[in-house]
């Protein structure tokens, strides 16, 4: 049987890969809420009413299985990983227990006034819960991500005691939260995540243009995607660049296995497509010579820090992965802003909604935004392996001690069947949400036509 | 040691803990009671009806998991890791079984065909008293000891957790769920689903008021280590006392049909039985039937106390916050239940 630590890395990956589709839906579909509740609001149009619901009730599905799947996450900490929650209960506990008290809390409660309150209060004070809940879903991934940026570099702290007993004490808190990676890699997180939520809403409302049914609302809908959606798109390349940065500073052996790049005294190039083969240190594919180097030194020719710089037992193995996972979200990163930025200027041209082929790439491009997601996790974790906490504890020290593999080995079966069938019925209820479609109210088409003359060039019976 | 108030820093740290898994207890305890008497209910929309009287309050009362467990794990990170990972398989079938309630409750109502909702009721039921009697169960294995070594490190295995205290414990945390759900749910309904809930409510304040007489009994003479700081505080004594003073009370008031009064005591009893806990173990967190000097006790297990002080800063601020959250949530969804088209 496997060891324990293989097992144990296998359950979390896969149960934190699986949770991470959900989260940043609910961000991203969280923010698309309170824009489609605040043009409810702004022009009293009922056809946003029906929009905003209808999203409510994807939204409400998603959030509960992200909350579902999310616990498990918290108690894993300390049933597989009791010598690393023992190191860093005293920071990443901390950050742990304020995403509980001050965002969690804020985002569960706020949601059953979402849910069940709308002939219970007053328009005003639902659109102010939506913000919350909105907000809330914010406030959870700052504290999981301050938690997980301190591992990566961690800061404000000092070592007590050794061996079994070692543990990280705090000794600067603010440092702590603001540690040299934090910001970066927030921004960054919550950006992908407004892109996840986003491209879900065009997704669907792309579907729905296709079929030819809700026209109005699906046209609504995907404006308000839209514009989420090119806004973070082009964010998302800024962040993304001061996130590289980040890691050229503090974590050079991850950056170096993200382009397979192993010798310290040469100029780095910067790969669009390559093959790393990690046994001869070697990496080939198509490049732009030096603009590692350019990127990470604002020079083409100075040398980068390699692989090589790393003692083997210290650098990341699977270099070839981290090198496809960060290739794989860089290159959807530029489709997205692609994309983006053709849908923006086909809506100002008032020809997006007949362009049947865009659309149809809409109604499949939801799963871009989420392939990046995980692929840029991948990479974050795989290439800071062997460690737990950057350069303090290894992945391999901070194991459950008494825990053996077939109890780890029962767990794991335990969730990859339960997440399976978990997985098949979100998506079964997901699709039939979709086909049901938003309730329509009696006069929304109406209305929405008389706000909007210039929106009426779709006709799809003509196509 | 520095203190605050003349407590030094893991007793307020202890305290807060306790606090937050009373307020779990208290809260999340009347949905967990109302899950479990879910198959008791055999119309459809007396279902719905208990369904959704929990319906937007159960995600809110669920948050106090997460929160005293992220509390754990900062104020005693030792502890954390100890007892989760001596309960591994517990708490592996813990979290499964949380997350069929969570997907029972949202997915039962998306289909309109009888045999799905028959499923959900069925997962809703046995996973909510699944959690109960789990919670139970390795409540009942901290207030009896466990075989901790010097290393504090478990050296029992899967079956020394099912000892007849701990089963007790279990079945006694179930009662009291069942009495607490009962009340809250006749103080929602009306009508014939309230008739009925009436008389669940009488059954369940029996089997809950058997369960406290045997675990008292039960107490008394199996786990003496409980008993300790009450011989040396005798004041302490007014904790049980109180605690049948209100199980009486609880009795009275359901028998003249007062249900408010009723569900405001049974929040009590449920939070002085943790608090007799709470008492019975401090300063121990965890202790060890192999040795007392094993034991963890909130000394040895406390974060820095740099760390206590930023997060009792941190549950200051935001602890009120909670609740204020809480009220609001409660009181706009005051009053008894009604379908409407947004029910589950």
């Amino acid at each position: 049987m496997p060891s324990v630590e293989i097992l144990s890395r296998i359950q979390f990956a896969f149960t934190i890969a699986f949770h991470y589709i959900y989260p940043p839906l609910s961000i991203g579909l969280g923010l698309c809420l309170v824009i489609m509740e605040g043009l409810y609001l702004k022009t009293g149009l009922s056809l946003y009413k029906d929009i905003t619901r209808y999203w409510i009730k994807i939204f409400a599905l998603i959030f509960g299985i992200g909350v579902a799947t999310g616990i498990v996450m918290e108690f894993e900490f300390g049933t597989n990983w009791a010598t690393y929650s023992h190191y860093v209960g005293d920071i990443f506990g901390s950050a742990l227990a304020a995403e509980g008290i001050f965002a969690f809390a804020m985002e569960s409660a706020f949601l059953g006034v979402l849910l069940f309150g709308w002939n219970r209060v007053h328009k005003g004070v639902h659109f102010f819960s939506t913000c919350m809940v909105a907000l809330g879903s914010i406030f959870s991934a700052l504290w999981i991500v301050i938690a997980n940026s301190w591992q990566q570099t961690p800061a404000g702290y000092r070592i007590e005691g050794h061996d079994l007993k070692a543990r990280a004490v705090v000794t600067d808190f603010w440092e702590m939260v603001f540690n040299p990676s934090s910001v970066d890699r927030f921004s960054h997180v919550i950006i992908g995540s407004f892109l996840a939520g986003s491209f879900l809403v065009m997704s669907v409302a792309a579907w729905y243009i296709l079929k030819d049914k809700f026209a109005k609302h699906a046209q609504a809908m995907f404006k308000v995607g839209l514009s989420v959606a090119v806004v973070a798109a082009l964010l998302q390349l800024f962040t993304g660049h001061r996130s590289a940065h980040y890691v050229s500073k503090y974590q050079p052996a991850k950056l170096a296995a993200m382009e397979g790049h192993y010798d310290s005294s040469a100029v780095a190039p910067m790969y669009i497509v390559g093959w790393v083969d990690n046994k001869n240190e070697k990496t080939t594919g198509i490049k732009i010579p030096g603009g590692l180097s350019f990127l990470t030194h604002g020079s083409f020719s100075a040398p980068v820090e390699g692989l090589r710089a790393t003692p083997k037992e210290d650098r990341p193995g699977a270099v070839n992965f981290v090198f496809q996972m960060y290739h794989l979200m860089i290159t959807i990163g530029m489709i997205l802003i692609g994309l983006t930025l053709l849908a923006l200027f086909l809506l100002w041209r008032k020809k997006l909604f007949n362009q049947r082929w865009l659309m149809i790439i809409f109604a499949w491009a939801v799963l871009l935004p989420q392939i990046a997601n995980q692929v840029g996790w991948y990479a974050a974790e795989v290439g800071r392996q062997p460690w737990v906490v950057y350069k303090l504890l290894r992945t391999s020290d901070a194991l459950s001690r008494k825990v053996t593999s077939d109890q780890v080995m029962f767990s794991l079966i335990l969730f990859t069947l339960v997440y399976m069938l978990l997985f098949t019925l979100f998506i079964y209820l997901l699709t039939r949400k979709i086909q049901h479609g938003p309730d329509v109210s009696d006069n929304a088409e109406i209305e929405y036509d008389g706000y909007y003359h210039d929106n009426i060039t779709y006709h799809p019976t003509k196509l | 040691m520095e203190t605050i108030l003349g407590l030094d820093l893991p007793t307020w740290w202890f305290l807060v803990i306790g606090g937050l898994i009373t307020g779990y207890g208290v809260l999340d305890g009347f949905d967990l009671g109302a899950g479990s008497l879910h198959l008791f209910f055999n119309k459809e929309e007396s279902r719905r009806l208990v369904l959704n009287a929990i319906g937007p309050v159960w995600d809110g009362n669920e948050v106090w998991l997460v929160i005293a467990g992220g509390a754990l794990f900062a104020g005693f990170p030792l502890v954390y890791g100890v007892v989760l990972s001596t309960f591994y398989v517990p708490f592996m079938l813990f979290l499964v079984a949380l997350i069929f309630r969570a997907i029972s409750i949202e997915f039962r109502s998306k289909e309109p065909w009888l045999w799905w909702r028959k499923m959900w009721d069925i997962s809703y039921t046995v996973s909510s008293t699944g959690i109960t009697l789990l919670l139970g169960l390795v409540l009942g294995n901290l207030i009896h000891g466990l075989p901790i070594n010097k290393e504090h490190e478990f050296t029992g295995t899967l079956l020394s957790f099912f000892n007849p205290y701990a089963i007790l414990i279990a079945f006694t945390t179930l009662s009291l769920f069942m009495l607490h759900g009962s009340i809250y749910l006749v103080m929602k309904t009306e009508n014939r689903l309230y008739t009925k809930l009436t008389v669940i409510v009488n059954n369940c304040s029996k089997f809950f008021i058997l369960c406290f007489i045997l675990t008292s009994m039960a107490t008394l003479i199996y786990v003496p280590h409980m008993t300790h700081q009450f011989k040396s505080h005798p004041q302490l004594f007014g904790l049980p006392m109180l605690a049948v003073l209100i199980l009486l009370n609880i009795k009275r008031n359901v028998d003249a049909r007062k249900y408010y009064t009723a569900f405001a005591y049974s929040c009590i009893i449920t939070a002085c039985l943790l608090i007799l806990f709470a008492v019975g173990l401090y300063p121990n967190i965890v202790i060890s039937t192999t040795d007392p000097a094993f034991s963890i006790s909130i000394y040895a297990a406390a974060s820095s106390v740099k760390s206590l002080k930023i997060m009792l800063l941190i549950a200051a601020i935001g602890t009120p916050m909670v609740i204020g959250y809480t009220v609001f949530l409660f009181w706009t969804f005051r009053g008894k239940v009604k379908l409407n088209e947004m029910s589950y």
